[in-house]
């Protein structure tokens, strides 16, 4: 059964951990997941998500929280805290091109070795990379990005952990379902099963379903 | 200022063509929306996962899991779709978007741009703009033609580019100009500037269109 509550959620973080967190401007984000995650207490973490979020929303709060050591993510700009913490020195952040990032990501859970894209060419993001020619086409080389535990969102989970998303909560969160090693899922709502024609994550991705506690 | 955001937006929009996929940036880019010519239908894509997106909903009607890529509530159109950020940027680098207008800090005379970071004062990111330059099969600028008086339009981009000549035109207060393999081009202006205003404002050298046109202004929405 894969079904946990928050506390044996809680119980299975330590520091130094690897979290990719599904959502863009934290729509797609779970919040009761964050939430366990502060409560943990546990830091230096390394957080790979589409952006900071909000000063107190999304990975918002674990940044506010100095939890994180380093941030991955394409922007910070709708969170002033993380900028700050930034300049400051006090957090890492590494940015890297929306389309790179996800695609790192899936290469990650997909077994590719990377991929080449175009993105980047020409700016400071292709310093320190491998450059490629493929039919006079100038492409970076950008490697796979995995993580020990991806953070997912879904709007109706079923028993199985087959997880279909709402309207754009999709985002980031299928392909870090993939790319980690032990991946969490809190339901919005959960169902007994769910029609196959239409599932957006298939159950052997999701190790958890995370509920509250009893 | 908004008088000038929305005239500039009012004349993009005079480059939409019908079945135009096009994806909108934040700020004056989006504005563009609110002024689709009558009879032309463009579908508009949002890099957090959506095609067709729509207006913005009614008071009481936001769907909190429904956003475009400001976070801010949207619609999705009949015939829409949602999809996730890697099938997002595909359709953006794989040249399946026709049109992407972007805001800027800096445009130079090769088509770079430069308008994801200020060093040291401001680093919000790049977002998803470097993708969209490098895919978009058009790249428009809209934005104001100077910052506090300073030119934006330069020879030479002085913050760090992102991308690398990958901009087909600008569209500023001042006039419409496009970039050529020998510079800038300006091919409208609008009538309240001269020409001699126009090149004060601008640190490239402008090259004048021999038919140099009155900046379009105004249209059936």
């Amino acid at each position: 059964m894969k079904l946990i509550n928050i506390n044996a959620f809680k119980s299975f973080f330590q520091d130094g951990m690897s979290i990719m967190v599904g959502g863009f401007m934290v729509v797609g984000t779970s919040e009761p997941l964050i939430d366990a995650l502060v409560e943990t207490k546990v830091k230096d973490l390394t957080i790979i998500c589409n952006d900071a979020g909000y000063p107190n929303k999304g990975v918002g709060k674990l940044i506010e929280n100095n939890q994180v050591k380093k941030l991955i993510a394409s922007h910070i700009g709708l969170n002033p805290t993380a900028g700050k913490m930034m300049a400051n020195g006090r957090l890492e952040v590494e940015l890297i091109p929306q389309g790179t990032l996800v695609e790192r990501i899936r290469a990650g859970g997909a077994g590719l070795g990377g991929f080449l894209t175009p993105t980047g060419i020409g700016t400071i993001v292709e310093e320190g990379k491998q450059k490629m020619r493929v039919d006079d086409k100038e492409y970076l080389l950008e490697k796979p990005l995995k993580a020990d535990v991806a953070l997912i969102r879904g709007s109706k989970v079923d028993q199985y952990g087959n997880v279909i998303y709402h309207a754009t909560t999709r985002n980031f969160n299928p392909m870090m379902a993939m790319a980690c090693n032990h991946t969490f899922v809190w339901p919005e709502q959960i169902v007994d099963t769910l029609d196959p024609n239409y599932i957006m994550t298939p159950h052997i991705f999701v190790d958890y379903i995370v509920k509250e506690n009893d | 200022m908004n008088n000038i955001k929305d005239m500039i937006a009012r004349r993009v929009a005079l480059e939409l063509k019908d079945g135009d996929v096009v994806n909108l940036g934040i700020g004056l880019p989006t504005l563009v929306a609110n002024y689709v010519p009558k009879g032309i239908n463009v579908f508009f894509q949002s890099e957090n996962g959506l095609i067709n997106l729509g207006p913005k909903p009614e008071a009481g009607e936001e769907d909190p899991d429904l956003t475009n890529a400001g976070g801010q509530p949207v619609t999705i159109l009949p015939g829409g779709a949602f999809f996730d950020s890697a099938l997002s940027f595909s359709i953006i680098r794989g040249h399946h978007v026709d049109l992407t207008v972007l805001g800027s800090l800096q445009v130079d005379e090769k088509g770079n741009i430069a308008n994801w970071i200020i060093p040291n004062k401001m680093v919000p990111g790049m977002g998803g703009a470097m993708d969209l330059l490098v895919g978009a099969k058009k790249v428009i600028v809209a934005m104001s033609h100077t910052n506090k008086g300073k030119p934006k339009i330069l020879k030479k981009c002085s913050l760090p580019l992102t991308a690398k000549g990958e901009v087909d035109m600008i569209f500023t207060e001042m006039g419409v100009m496009e970039i050529t393999p020998y510079g800038i081009r300006l091919i409208e202006i609008n009538p309240q500037y001269t020409i001699s205003e126009i090149q004060e404002k601008t640190e490239a050298e402008l090259i004048i269109a021999k038919d140099l046109k009155k900046m379009e202004l105004i249209h059936e929405i």
